[in-house]
């Protein structure tokens, strides 16, 4: 067998969908023990690259090669017997098994008829002894913190003895320090002689952790750089092919009258007897950007959902322009001048089965504008929905009538903007719309939204993203366990104090009436 | 705007594609089927097996000018009920309750036809609105109740059913019943004006029940065509059916929706069972009528076979009775006439796979026009 100085080699790879090409002749070579970094813009074809690599698609044309060797993976279980593994940026969990039945799950050690899980969970504990990985094998997946149950991915790999570990995404759903620790892992796996495959779109990350970097633009081969010689500016300069602009450019808040106002506001969980949001108060105005932040899951949603009608609330009221509207239908409040980004663009935000332009209408498809009698102008909808994709730089293959579902997640997400945005309304409630995007996208969306602050209009952003909220608002509320602990200011506080208060870990006095 | 000129040209393209592909893998599931029918056919008689096929191909044509007649007559409700299954999937819901929306439809028609003694088009009306209450019923429970749509209507099927049975034959409300024939009294001779008007098509087709139904039909297939993809109502519906979450974030009340759904496929199906009774296609007999009528099933297969597209149903109806009356002009020494219903199944069956066709068939165009372009720098990264 010839020893090569790779371990995988994915050589000349080119994969064609109808009417596009995902992949157009990408090399993607991987050292043994190295942590490589695969960058790129959405629809990049990064997900493609390694839904090649994990057998879920095939290659139009191109080879793979493990230690020099050429192999052909067929199919995901070819892709577990070349030793490859995967964290996918959604956990494949079952959330009512524990820890270590997660780990054997496919591949459980019997005796006879029955389970031994004796040597199995010696084994796991061994792992997660040699590289550091702390976790509880007999916990539910359903009582740990997100940081855990990746930690469970990652020793489910090497359960298997996978040697190379893809992770897709892996911190776009930690806390700062448990993104530390996660780097820390992975340096630690690197040096036992795992390579790693790292997908990100954070070029610290990338900086800190990774010794080479393979970078995708357009589904066109950029080149392969070296960490040590490169800057972050370089890199994103190769990924999005022009300089990208990190500090988001704004002039100070000049804050005006109440658009906004929150009081008291209860909202019971569809998870637990306990409430999911509990007397939060606060008011947003015209001309500033307030950004609610803190960790996924502190009732953040179902603050939103209640702002916006999809949920109902126990007890508070919302003032919007003075008008009470807490018992107002969906309708109504997008009519009084509500926009809402939403979270999940795919469950709410889109009808992906529609078409582009059938989904910038969304929102307005009743407007006179749009209809006469009931009949939908379509010809009003097209020459509408091309305005829009024209001024957004919404891009999709065939425009107007392509499908929703077949377009990247960043040109979703524009499309959902613009929609959102060209209503013109007082209060624009942005939901995570930089989630899963690159940093192209994310300079785009975040200007956005300081153009519609400086317009004079109110923007309410939830936002899990550290970056985001230092960077984008004029004031930021922590939001933990359903309330309100802290008002900060991102001009005075700094990262590792905002992180204490979204980890519960300091709290103001102050009651959360934010007036 | 040039760039936006080259979309557009590139947009027609792909969508005639789009729209003959589906009809090429409707086209293939009918071949498959047939040939299936065919080795069923070798299977339990290979003498007459090519006989008999021809029969069931050949379906009305076979018996020029009478079949053709019959064939028309049987498509008209059956045009309506695929509608009505066609209609209830746009919103994502599985309306297979059609079978007893339209028992109640053929009640509403027969009662104010040999009772009321009303002109045909209000027994059509009537016919609708009892079929639209049936569909409704399930509806309203799913909207408002969270019970499974399909678990209701079948049930209210058996409920209407014997209700209708049980109206019917004790005269509840009227006097329906014939003692002599055990069925609904003919409606040529108890209600003439009831009956709806057949412009000559019965002296073409030399038949006693083909009238203008099928038109009727037809007609209502393109209202509902327009309606569905054409307003702003169709616009709500489809979007409740394909993700009612972001329907409900756009401010659409899916409830609502949900309910309208089902009360409109309700009535069509209610209208299906007044095209068949209010031509005197045949009378209804509640002790006999046990089962179910087949013709409230079948818009089923229709609706499938026509990818709920109402427009294909209009063929996909046409197609389903030609055949089912193909299958009764087979020789009954040697075969049953049940082997239409076999073809039919496999047919529906494969229905399955259609989107698997469709790949199929769209590879092998992809790679014929490769192969005919190849050589030609082709500038397609550019735009995507």
């Amino acid at each position: 067998m010839a020893n090569s100085e790779y371990i995988i080699e994915m050589l000349n790879i080119t994969k064609e969908f109808p009417g596009i090409k995902a992949n157009d002749n990408v090399t993607l070579q991987l050292r043994k023990g190295e942590i490589h970094a695969l960058l790129g813009e959405n629809g990049a074809g990064k997900s493609t690259l390694m839904s090649i690599l994990f057998g879920l698609y095939q290659p139009t044309s191109g080879i793979i090669k493990k230690n020099g060797q050429e192999v052909k993976i067929n199919n995901p279980n070819d892709a577990n017997a070349l030793n490859i593994g995967m964290v996918h940026q959604h956990f494949k969990l079952v959330e009512c098994f524990t820890v270590l039945d997660n780990i054997i799950l496919g591949i459980e050690p019997t005796k006879g008829l029955f389970l031994s899980k004796k040597g199995a969970r010696e084994k796991v504990v061994a792992l997660s002894d040699k590289y550091g990985l702390k976790v509880n094998p007999d916990a539910l997946i359903s009582d740990i913190t997100v940081g855990m149950q990746q930690r469970t991915e990652i020793l489910k790999m090497l359960y298997r003895d996978n040697e190379i570990l893809i992770f897709d995404e892996p911190t776009a759903v930690l806390t700062p320090q448990e993104i530390e620790e996660l780097i820390r892992i992975m340096k630690n796996l690197a040096k036992e002689g795992k390579s790693i495959l790292f997908i990100t779109h954070k070029l610290n990350e990338i900086m800190e952790v990774a010794d080479r970097c393979t970078i995708l633009r357009k589904g066109k081969y950029i080149g392969t750089v070296d960490i040590r010689d490169t800057t972050k500016e370089a890199l994103s300069k190769m990924m999005v092919g022009r300089n990208v602009n990190f500090k988001v450019d704004k002039k100070p808040a000049k804050p005006t009258e109440t658009v906004l106002q929150i009081e008291h506001m209860t909202v019971p969980s569809k998870l637990h007897k306990n409430n999911a949001v509990r007397d939060v108060s606060f008011q947003v105005r015209r001309g500033e950007i307030v950004c609610i932040a803190g960790i996924d899951g502190n009732g953040q949603t179902e603050f939103v959902h209640a702002l916006t009608g999809l949920e109902k609330m126990t007890s508070g009221k919302i003032l919007f322009n003075g008008q009470d509207i807490s018992k107002a239908s969906i309708r109504e409040r997008s009519k009084s001048g509500m926009s809402h980004i939403p979270e999940d663009r795919h469950k709410h935000g889109l009808v992906l089965d529609y078409t582009l332009e059938q989904n910038m209408v969304l929102q307005r498809y009743w407007q006179p504008e749009f209809q006469q009698a009931g009949f939908i102008k379509q010809g009003a909808v097209r020459e509408y929905a091309q305005g829009l994709i024209a001024q957004y730089d919404v891009r999709s293959g065939q425009g107007p009538i392509t499908i929703a579902r077949s377009m990247s997640g960043g040109n979703q997400q524009k499309a959902i903007i613009a929609r959102e945005i060209d209503k013109n309304p007082d209060l624009l409630v942005a939901v995570q719309p930089t989630r899963g995007l690159d940093v192209g996208a994310i300079e785009y969306i975040h200007s956005q939204l300081v153009a519609q602050r400086d317009k004079g209009k109110a923007v309410l952003l939830v936002s899990l993203e550290l970056d985001e909220v230092m960077n984008v608002s004029d004031r930021i509320l922590v939001m933990y366990e359903g309330e309100i602990v802290g008002e900060l200011d991102p001009k005075t506080v700094s990262v590792e104090e905002l992180g204490l208060y979204m980890a519960g870990a300091k709290r103001d006095n102050r009651s959360a009436e934010g007036k | 705007m040039s760039v936006g000129n080259a979309t557009k040209n590139k947009n027609k393209k792909i969508d005639l594609s789009s729209g003959l592909l589906s009809v090429a893998a409707s086209l293939i599931c009918i071949l498959i089927g047939l040939l299936v029918g065919f080795i069923i056919l070798c299977c339990i008689n290979g003498e007459y097996a090519a006989d008999g096929f021809s029969r069931i191909i050949k379906g009305g044509f076979y018996l020029m000018p009478k079949g053709v007649g019959t064939v028309l007559s049987q498509t008209a409700p059956l045009i309506m009920t695929g509608l009505s299954v066609a209609f209830a999937f746009k919103t994502g819901l599985f309306n297979i309750g059609a079978a007893g929306q339209y028992t109640l439809g053929a009640l509403g028609a027969l009662y104010f036809a040999l009772v009321l003694q009303m002109p045909w088009y209000v027994c059509l009306i009537a016919a609708m609105i009892f079929g639209a209450v049936w569909g409704a019923i399930p509806g309203i429970f799913k909207a408002y109740f969270n019970v499974n749509e399909v678990i209701t209507a079948i049930m209210f099927n058996w409920i209407g059913l014997y209700a209708v049975n049980e109206i019917i034959y004790k005269g509840v409300i009227g006097n329906m019943y014939d003692l002599k024939t055990t069925k609904t009294y003919t409606l040529r001779a108890a209600a003439p004006q009831a009956v709806i008007p057949d412009m000559g098509l019965n002296a073409i087709f030399n038949t006693k029940s083909t009238t203008i139904a099928i038109f009727i039909a037809i007609v209502i297939a393109v209202l509902v065509y327009i309606v569905i993809n054409k307003t702003t109502f169709g616009y709500e519906l489809k979007a409740c059916g394909h993700n009612k979450d972001a329907a409900r974030y756009a401010g659409i009340n899916e409830k609502k929706n949900i309910v309208l759904s089902m009360t409109i496929a309700g009535a069509l199906s209610g209208i299906g069972a007044g095209l068949y009774y209010l031509s005197g296609v045949a009378e209804w007999n509640p002790q006999v009528s046990t089962a179910l009528p087949a013709m409230g099933f079948n818009g089923i297969p229709v609706a499938l076979l026509a990818l709920s597209n109402p427009i294909g149903v209009i063929f996909a109806a046409l197609f389903v009775s030609h055949i089912t009356v193909g299958g009764g002009y087979l020789p009954t020494k040697y075969f049953q006439p049940e082997i239409a219903d076999v073809i039919i199944s496999v047919i529906i069956y494969l229905c399955a796979f259609v989107s698997l066709f469709k790949g199929v068939v769209l590879e092998t165009i992809t790679k014929r026009r490769k192969k005919k372009t190849q050589g030609t720098p082709d500038g397609k990264g550019a735009d995507e």
